[in-house]
């Protein structure tokens, strides 16, 4: 008793400042590309070529990112000849809309807007959720359930992972959806009161990510239900999921809302 | 396998896809069955589709403390007698070729899909035990935590578990069948997501394949820094084990503790190279980022910091006594179930089963330096855990003679095309045991197969028995004590 008691006060508050203080992320952590203003030099498509997942588009010569579908490996960064893809260290990801992940030279990021009003009155102190492993390679799970200890707190926010669908406000989504795992999803979200929020974390439930187009796969979370929050990441940083949350929550500080 | 029917070779050898012996089947099954029982233990058993309309069954096991590897054919139509009956360790390799190819092993003793390729998922025959006050438990695919779907069937006699069948599947997602024709741009992170918490150690796996089948020699520095990645991964997993152990138990400052202490390794990953689950480190040729001697300065302080941490949390859990009575004698696999089973990883040492893959069939950097391997003898959960403490300590005494002797050069060879009409066997000694990988190439140097063999897959049934005359309250501490992978299964 005394020597846990020892090591609880060796071991100090080790909870992160965020999001009222900016995070230290590593240094070689690859965040939302921006990509330059200047045309790709004729007929090159060398980011597109590398691509595991066909992330990339070129549109009249410039190249579209979509994190939907990215898997974060900074190929087509390293790729292009002209160095337009360049990731930077901004973990605010997650969207909306599907739509706004897509990242173009012209267009600025759109971040998540909170619930409306209702749902905000609900879910903005207490927030519920019920995860459903549906596919995948698990680490998103291991991710989410980073949140859980002691450096994200996340119960410090009011949300929280519950066991049952009964008891939850909404289901938080990783993987592509197997086949085999369809019908329990199905199931899962059915058991959710409504009103309920989907949130689809990883490339996987956004798009099927590494696993897109396999007949055993569905592409993802929105093939089966909609989905209010995507949380973009192969897997996402924990600070990501944890932004895009409390962006939607509505809970995120206001000097922090416009700073990206 | 007796030597003259079957072809010895190495792991990370290329072997001609012609040298392959192919035997009869009667052979084929004696050879095999009379080399597990001699002391082998079968690393795969699979089936792949000849040129022909054939289908051929390779079997390849590890020969006891001589670090090679044995490999014999045989040619099977729809149906063969089942090896199973022979020897255990075959049990869930011939379901997965059942399932798979529709080749049936006749007079297997229990001929069900392991993944619901073509059936509707879960909807099977269990288990079961007749009796007025016997009753089952279903749980899943849908658990109580964040974690992987998998359905589990108890059947129990009031609190205690008679039998308990896990029904996997779940997560099947296609992979071994996306990589035919391979590599392609994708390929790499296929194998980074067999299992995404044993990223490392599939994606060394695969390199090391490519590497052989493509002559490609990597740099020494290039080797330490993938062990470094690959050993960061063991502590991360290690550390939350013990944490997620002891939450189990209900000790919850080292749950609190370890889960932070966790994620301080998965930091010390992502200083390698920006993922916390070190995607984009290993790859074909060595590592893809290089750490220069400040970086290195860091990388000893922050290890030497965690390690601190865990030695002073682990400790917490060792002098308390009623953690270790619950974890003493729960959840016990015998040596000789092990040996049975082919268990790998750390719950066969922790039966006292010597055996890892670092010391039998070293390769990279493990050829120069040696890890003692982590062994207990109780078999039970506190075996297991102890096993992964053992191997905590060792792998940060490894680190960090490795950072020592680290000499500038580049870090990523370049590799040639593959060698064709070859195989290359892979093995890696992932956290959860051994990785097996098998790559076989094509006339134009592309895979014409390539085959995964996670830990787990030969671990699942190890948990099950492990459960016999348990309570079923302590499955959540007996599975956590193996830790085993879903995806990784399902593939």
């Amino acid at each position: 008793m005394f020597k846990a008691l020892l090591t609880r006060w060796k071991f100090g508050n080790r909870t992160i400042g965020f999001p009222l203080e900016a995070p230290v992320l590593p240094e070689r952590f690859l965040g939302r590309p921006i990509i330059g203003p200047e045309p790709c030099g004729e007929n090159c498509a060398k980011c597109f070529e590398v691509c595991p997942t066909t992330a990339i588009e070129i549109v009249e010569r410039h190249p579209t990112v979509d994190l939907g579908r990215c898997l974060f490996c900074g190929e087509c960064q390293q790729a292009c000849p002209a160095g337009l893809i360049r990731f930077t260290s901004n973990f605010s990801l997650a969207a909306n809309k599907r739509s706004d992940l897509l990242v173009r030279h012209d267009a600025e990021q759109k971040l998540v807007e909170k619930l409306h009003v209702e749902m905000l009155r609900l879910f903005g102190r207490s927030l519920r959720l019920r995860q459903v492993s549906a596919g995948g390679c698990n680490g998103c799970e291991v991710e989410v359930n980073v949140l859980g200890t002691i450096v994200y707190d996340l119960g410090r926010f009011g949300i929280q992972f519950v066991a049952s669908p009964r008891h939850a406000d909404g289901l938080l989504i990783t993987g592509p959806v197997t086949e085999n795992m369809r019908l329990a999803l199905q199931k899962s979200y059915e058991a959710v009161p409504d009103p309920r929020v989907v949130i689809a974390v990883g490339a996987c439930a956004i798009s099927g990510g590494p696993y897109i187009d396999h007949p055993q796969a569905h592409n993802g979370a929105a093939s089966q239900l909609a989905v209010d929050l995507f949380i973009p990441g192969c897997p996402p940083h924990p600070l990501t999921i944890l932004d895009g949350l409390l962006r939607l929550l509505g809970r995120m500080p206001a000097e922090r809302i416009s700073r990206l | 396998m007796s030597s003259e029917l079957a072809l010895t070779c190495r792991h990370c050898e290329i072997v001609r896809y012609g040298e392959i012996p192919v035997l009869g089947y009667d052979q084929f099954a004696d050879t095999v069955a009379r080399a597990i029982s001699d002391g082998d233990r079968l690393v795969a058993l699979f089936v792949q589709p000849e040129e022909r309309a054939e289908h051929r069954l390779f079997a390849i096991s590890t020969v006891r403390e001589e670090g090679s590897l044995r490999i014999c054919s045989t040619l099977v139509g729809n149906a063969y007698p089942s090896l199973t009956l022979r020897c255990s360790q075959a049990h869930w390799f011939e379901r997965e070729i059942a399932e798979i190819w529709g080749i049936e092993p006749q007079g297997h003793p229990w001929l069900k899909p392991i993944r619901f390729e073509a059936a509707p998922v879960g909807i099977t025959e269990f288990f079961s035990v007749p009796g007025a006050d016997v009753h089952q438990v279903a749980v899943g695919p849908v658990h109580a935590g964040v974690i992987e779907p998998g359905h589990f069937r108890f059947t129990c006699s009031g609190e205690a578990v008679l039998h308990l069948e896990i029904s996997l599947g779940y997560q099947h997602r296609g992979v071994e069948q996306a990589l035919r024709g391979g590599p392609t741009p994708r390929t790499i992170h296929y194998m980074e997501t067999l299992a995404g918490d044993t990223s490392v150690g599939h994606a060394t796996a695969y390199c090391q394949n490519v590497e052989t089948l493509g002559h490609c020699h990597v740099s020494f520095r290039g080797m330490v820094l993938r062990s470094i990645a690959l050993e960061l991964e063991r502590l991360a997993n290690h550390a939350g084990d013990l944490g997620a152990l002891a939450g189990d138990v209900g000790y919850l400052p080292v749950a609190a503790h370890c889960g932070r202490i966790r994620g301080d390794f998965l930091n010390l990953t992502a200083f390698l190279c920006g993922s916390r689950l070190g995607r984009g480190m290993a790859r074909p040729g060595g590592v893809a980022f290089d750490l220069d001697e400040d970086q290195l300065e860091v990388l000893q302080q922050k290890l030497d910091q965690a390690f601190a941490d865990v030695s002073m949390t682990a400790q917490l859990l060792w002098d308390t006594p009623s953690v270790v009575n619950r974890f003493e004698g729960t959840g016990i696999l015998t040596t000789s179930q092990c040996l049975e089973l082919g268990i790998v990883g750390p719950p066969a040492r922790a039966a006292g089963v010597e055996q890892d893959v670092r010391l039998d069939h070293p390769s990279d950097v493990y050829s120069f330096a040696q890890i003692p391997v982590s062994l207990w003898h109780t078999g039970d959960v506190f075996g297991r855990a102890h096993v992964r403490w053992l191997e905590i300590v060792r792998s940060v005494e490894f680190i960090r003679t490795r950072l020592i002797t680290l000499h500038a050069e580049p870090v990523r060879a370049s590799v040639k095309a593959l060698e064709p009409n070859a195989i290359s066997i892979s093995l890696v000694e992932g956290w959860r045991g051994e990785i097996c990988h098998v790559a076989c190439s094509d006339g134009d140097g592309r895979f014409r197969w390539y085959k995964v063999i996670d830990p787990s897959f030969h671990n699942w049934a190890g948990l099950a028995l492990a459960m016999r005359n348990q309570q079923i309250s302590d499955f959540p501490l007996c599975n956590k004590s193996f830790n085993l992978s879903y995806c990784g299964h399902d593939l």
